[in-house]
């Protein structure tokens, strides 16, 4: 008795199973369908594009659509324009958050809440708040259309970055950077030396997450970059879809789109562990 | 000074600091702080911290200030500033099209609560042990990663009322779908659905490390004491995520009021009779389309106070509904 329930809760629970695969299965297609799409629009010629009943999948694939888009040099300085920005400000803001997260956490900081509870307060203020009077700053020393005010209030340092970073800091044990002073170590020593690689881990994460928000950003860069070399990716493809569109040719605007993506989802799908972790790290401990 | 070989960034930031207060900290670790080691501590701990103080100083406190000044002036960026008190104010609250573009701006927040529903049942159907979870969660997590912008742009065309992919998909099932963007009635919801299909995967992944971490224990506990699925699901599952349910509706109302970039792709004008045009959008354009920076300024900063009233009405409210599970 006791052995045939059992077995019809395991049959059941294997019911449930096969029924939950296939809702999870089928939410995966309507995620990953729209860029599929996306995808075989780009290979289809402009005919397959406004064919009724719809071509799924183009009959002669279009490759070419990926060789004329480089035609417009402007996806090249587009990738060129977005790549100084990011890695500037990824690479010098994270020394500089590192650093503060040091003094924050590990060093006798005057002030140390006051200063804390300040760059905090930062968080609050929304961006659209602070965009006009930041432009007009930076329209009058001559900033507009560079890439500039998208990269120095950035190296400056990020607060959240500095936030995590200084969490990761307190469970470091202080006797550590006390015995390398006790050693003679300079505090630029011990920052360099003991600390960059503690928080490595938690630096590579911040990182990268920083990294794909500063190459996804749009709001900042159209403020900005009026020139169209001058533009940053995102800006370039935004730019294309009008353009483009008015000349009906979706092939090209879709595949423009579908590159702009790949930097990104390879990086995602390089260090897809480490981004799952710092993301799930991020919820709990917010 | 005393400050020796920093970088200038750094001096200024200690000398300001120190100008404006000379005694020593009250929290330093025992030891007192006046000694010549410390106060060499003290200096190098300020130069270290200089880069964000002097970011925060220069982009956000200046800023800040000179935001609230300029609101209080008529003014086109270029010319002079014209002081006008409250008037942008005044004006702004008779406005039809701030009015419109707030209520659009809070009309979308509707995705808010369906992407937290849809998410944490993904995350309870992925803590099953399946075949392919690791597939399913790059899967779901790939639109959170894109480009916005490249996203916007695929679903702008996926939304086109004759070839765009979900009329087609529609058409498959005999329905007739509407031409979404064109459309007052359907532009929203098409919004609405594409910004939850991008966060999915974003509140999946947090659900599911908050279910994971729920002790097993517990649930064996409710089994014994014949609890139905629901049960389990209702006293147990659903109180253990909620500080994860709290992080995401605070921090997605936040980014949910700055909506943008979408908007300004999707629906270049802001969408039939201004109905997709949110609060930024419309702030956008007045400041930098119309010149009217003075009156922008105004509605940035009220959208800026809304934002900060509604997160501590939410930080208030979860303190007092909060309780502790040993």
């Amino acid at each position: 008795m006791a052995l045939t329930q059992a077995l019809s809760r395991r049959t059941s629970s294997r019911i449930t199973d096969t029924v939950v695969w296939v809702i999870l299965a089928a939410g995966a297609i309507v995620m990953i369908a729209p860029l599929l799409w996306m995808v075989s629009t780009s290979l289809k010629t402009t005919l397959e594009v406004f064919a009724l009943p719809p071509v799924w999948i183009p009959e002669v694939p279009q490759w070419d659509t990926y060789v004329r888009m480089w035609a417009d040099s402007l996806i090249l300085s587009g990738f060129r324009n977005s790549l100084t920005v990011s890695l500037t400000v990824t690479v010098i803001g994270t020394f500089t958050c590192a650093l503060a997260a040091f003094s924050l956490a590990k060093m006798r900081l005057p002030f140390r809440n006051v200063i804390f509870i300040g760059l905090l307060s930062g968080i609050m203020i929304p961006f659209p708040t602070l965009m006009i009077p930041q432009f007009v700053m930076f329209s009058r020393i001559g900033w507009v259309d560079t890439l500039l005010p998208l990269i120095v209030p950035a190296i400056f340092g990020n607060i959240v970055m500095i936030f995590f970073l200084r969490q990761y800091l307190e469970n470091v044990p202080n006797s550590l950077v006390e015995a390398a002073k006790i050693d003679g170590a300079s505090y630029w020593q011990i920052f360099w030396k003991m600390i960059m690689p503690i928080i490595r881990p938690a630096v590579a994460a911040q990182f990268i997450l920083w990294f794909m928000f500063v190459w996804n950003d749009y709001l900042a860069p159209i403020l900005y970059l009026n020139t169209p070399e001058r533009q940053t990716l995102q800006v370039v493809i935004a730019n294309m879809n009008v353009q483009y569109a008015t000349q009906r040719d979706y092939p090209l605007i879709m595949g423009a789109s579908a590159v702009a993506l790949v930097p990104i989802l390879v990086v995602f799908l390089i260090f897809q562990r480490q981004i799952i972790e710092s993301v799930a790290l991020t919820g709990t401990k917010g | 000074m005393t400050t020796s070989s920093a970088t200038t960034s750094g001096s200024t930031a200690t000398a300001g600091l120190r100008a404006s207060a000379p005694t020593p900290p009250r929290k330093t670790p025992p030891g007192g702080g006046t000694s010549r080691l410390h106060r060499h501590e003290q200096k190098w701990a300020l130069i270290f911290v200089a880069a964000p103080l002097i970011g925060y100083l220069a982009f956000t406190l200046y800023p800040v200030c000179f935001a609230v000044y300029a609101s209080l002036t008529q003014w086109n960026g270029l010319g002079p500033m014209r002081f006008i008190g409250l008037q942008n104010y005044v004006n702004l609250l008779g406005d039809e099209y701030f009015r419109i573009s707030l209520f659009n701006t809070f009309f979308y927040m509707i995705g808010i609560p369906i992407g937290l529903a849809l998410s944490l049942a993904l995350a309870i159907a992925m803590n099953r042990k399946l075949y392919g979870l690791t597939a399913f969660r790059t899967i779901y997590y790939i639109p959170v990663i894109s480009s916005l912008a490249a996203i916007a742009i695929l679903w702008q065309w996926a939304y086109n009322g004759d070839f765009g992919l979900v009329n087609q998909v529609l058409a498959f099932v005999g329905i007739d779908g509407p031409n979404w963007l064109a459309s007052t009635a359907w532009a929203k919801p098409a919004i609405i659905i594409m910004a939850v299909w991008k966060g999915l995967g974003y509140s999946m992944l947090l659900y599911l490390a908050a279910i994971q971490s729920v002790p097993r224990s517990l649930y064996e506990a409710a089994q014994l004491d014949g609890a139905n699925s629901w049960q389990r699901f209702r006293a147990i599952t659903l109180p253990m995520v909620r500080p994860v349910t709290f992080f995401l509706v605070v921090t997605n109302i936040i980014a949910g009021a700055q909506i943008f970039t979408e908007i300004n792709i999707m629906t270049p004008g802001g969408g039939p009779e201004y109905s997709t045009a949110s609060a930024v959008w419309h702030i956008w354009r007045q400041a930098f389309r119309y010149q009217q920076m003075g009156y922008a300024t105004a509605m940035a900063i009220v959208l800026g106070i809304l934002i900060l009233i509604i997160t501590l009405i939410q930080f208030r409210l979860n303190r007092r509904n909060s309780f502790v599970i040993d």
